[in-house]
């Protein structure tokens, strides 16, 4: 029996979701700067300098660890924000900075050789060679994989590359090849790659037309729902476009990930991490989603083939389950 | 500003559809022998699925294109998942061709030898640039998304490296391992019959509303509009941009490439090549949003 350990990754959009996180049972939390040099750039969320420094000592005193994503790309003549995000993590004692950008990667492996480097799922790598790209160059030790590969491929990866990974087990599920969609700002304006918001609040719509409520972003239309029908977040991925004359999820359903119930094979293809998303869900979530996963991992360290209640439907994504790429890859 | 950099120089960019053997040989021979450009990139970019069928006609239309004096580049795949994927990439690399990476994979093999660095491999700032330039870069292609402040910036560095803006076509918004073309068939990625080869211009995907917004050519994602930046070209040599891309659409793209042409080599003016290239795109509305740090899908009158 394989005596490998899972480590349990949680999201952390505030000091108070960290703390949530952490008493349910994260090994890790992640957590970013409250500007726009991490992906999740919203109103609210992040951490500040001061709260990040007390937010580390709270996980360290504890056991536990602290990863700050730092992985949006910078912006040509303004690069400064994210050097001294990597200098504030590095200060605040984070176990390891999470980065996506090649300029940041050479700033972090120049100026702070000695803080660890994950790769984000934002730097989009998906093959072996991409990732020894980023090894032999940057030193990183572990990479976030993309959204877009099967348990098979995934097992491929790590045979082939031997780093550490870190999948995702719950929250969003990502047709699109990350850190490298456009959908959102071609509609906005505002860059998800620069300036960390994908289809941001401040261009959301919901309109009432007829009988039924219409969501916008922008001045794009992506969905239509009956009254008594949930309506999802208007992200451009997960809209109703028409094609053949039939309007249709093109792209994506808004539908939820859940790796829940196929942990063992994650486990046997050698995964190291497993992330819960979801740094903009509120700290019951996290409560909710970090508990209901410890559990499960607890089981399976125990032997226990199945395995904690599933029962985290009610939180996810539209209100429904998959397993994304995992099972049957998207090819 | 620079010294040693060459004229304006105009390029054709991969074909992103998947044309007919027959139908791509036409136009690259079209292309070879009438369209005034001075480097024609070749390969399939979008989807390893279509590589076969193509592949054996390749030397002969690049045998064409440098009988015409046209500089050739070999532009490789935007998403690289599997070992064939990987293998393919590997077996360009090493030629004397000029290689065109579009995923990172590509640069480990490519380090040290002269390369183009493709609008798919994120260069958002310096620091990115300069790094690449260490590894060997002689070109970067900019991402659509760059704003002119953006482009600015790294073409200043022009004495170091060359740099290219897409300048016509629809723009390459997103790349995905699912074949969203199949998907609007029934169909998946390994059953897919092909069906991205029913649309040489791709495949218009509406609002709910009836609106125009985007084009699904197999795995890609791209814009409805054509991505237009006549009116932007001067602006743009004057930063330092030395290549403008024409990213091929099925339109007659020899009297498109004359329009910019003219523009670049200021014997005509952007209006008068606006007002003609809209007698050669039908009912299709140009965009030049991204430039402006507007939305993408939005025209700014300059």
């Amino acid at each position: 029996m394989t005596s490998s350990y899972l480590e349990l990754v949680c999201p952390a959009g505030t000091p108070a979701a960290l703390r949530a996180a952490i008493t349910a049972g994260a090994d890790t939390v992640y957590c970013g700067f409250r500007d726009c040099t991490n992906a999740r750039n919203y109103p609210g969320l992040n951490f500040d300098r001061k709260e990040m420094i007390e937010g580390v000592a709270y996980a360290h005193a504890r056991g536990r660890q602290v990863l700050v994503a730092i992985n949006t790309f910078p912006r040509a003549g303004d690069e400064e924000p994210w050097h001294r995000a990597v200098d504030a993590a590095a200060e605040a004692g984070a176990d390891a900075v999470i980065l996506a950008d090649i300029g940041v990667l050479d700033y972090a492996t120049r100026h702070h050789p000695k803080l660890r480097r994950h790769l984000s799922v934002q730097a989009s790598a998906a093959n072996p060679m991409s990732i020894m790209f980023y090894r032999d160059n940057f030193d990183i030790k572990r990479v976030v994989l993309p959204r877009v590969l099967s348990i098979e491929d995934v097992a491929a990866l790590i045979e082939q590359t031997g780093i550490e990974t870190e999948v995702f087990a719950f929250g969003s599920v990502g047709p699109m090849s990350e850190g490298r969609c456009f959908l959102s700002s071609y509609m906005t304006g505002i860059s998800p790659t620069s300036e960390g918001a994908c289809a941001p609040a401040s261009h959301v719509v919901y309109k009432e037309d007829g009988g039924c409520m219409k969501s916008y972003l922008g001045n794009v239309a992506l969905n239509e729902f009956a009254k008594d029908e949930p309506a999802a977040y208007p992200t451009p991925c997960k809209g109703r476009y028409v094609t053949h004359d039939r309007a249709s999820y093109l792209f994506e359903e808004p539908i939820g990930l859940n790796a829940i119930d196929i942990l063992p094979q994650l486990k046997a293809a050698g995964v190291t991490a497993l992330k819960i998303e979801g740094r903009q869900r509120s700290r019951a979530y996290v409560a909710q989603v970090v508990g209901t996963f410890r559990k499960a991992l607890d089981d399976l360290a125990g032997g226990a083939v199945s395995v904690a209640a599933n029962d985290l439907k009610s939180v996810a994504e539209g209100g429904h389950e998959t397993f994304g790429a995992y099972k049957t890859g998207w090819r | 500003m620079t010294i040693g950099k060459k004229a304006s120089n105009l390029t054709i960019g991969p074909l992103f559809f998947n044309w007919s053997v027959e139908k791509r040989r036409d136009f690259y021979f079209r292309i070879a022998d009438e369209a005034d450009v001075d480097c024609v990139y070749v390969g399939e970019v979008v989807c390893s699925k279509r590589e076969s069928s193509f592949e054996d006609h390749l030397p002969e239309i690049v045998d064409r294109l440098n009988a015409a004096g046209k500089e050739v580049v070999r532009s490789t795949l935007a998403l690289v998942t599997s070992e064939r994927e990987m293998n393919a990439i590997k077996a360009n690399i090493g030629y004397e061709q000029l290689i065109e990476a579009n995923d990172v994979a590509s640069l480990q093999s490519l380090k040290g030898s002269p390369h183009v660095i493709g609008p798919f491999i994120n260069v958002f700032n310096e620091t990115t640039c300069d790094f690449l330039v260490r590894n060997g870069a002689k070109r970067i292609v900019l991402a659509v998304e760059a704003s002119a402040a953006a482009i600015g910036i790294i073409a200043a560095k022009a004495s170091a490296i060359e740099t290219e803006v897409m300048v016509f076509g629809r723009q390459p918004l997103s790349v995905a391992m699912r074949c969203y073309h199949a998907r609007s068939h029934g169909l998946t990625r390994d059953s897919c019959q092909f069906v991205c080869g029913l649309d040489a211009d791709g495949l218009p995907a509406d609002t709910i509303d009836g609106q125009p917004i985007l084009t699904v050519n197999g795995t890609q994602t791209m814009s409805h509009g054509y991505g237009v930046l006549l009116n932007e070209l001067g602006r743009l040599q004057g930063m330092g941009v030395s290549h403008f891309r024409l990213s091929p659409q099925d339109v007659d793209m020899v009297r498109v490439a004359a329009l910019y042409r003219a523009v670049l080599d200021k014997k005509s003016t952007a209006a008068e090549a606006l007002d003609k290239l809209k007698t050669l795109t039908a009912e299709v509305p140009f965009i030049n949003g991204f430039i402006h740090g507007r939305e993408g899908l939005s025209w700014v009158e300059n």
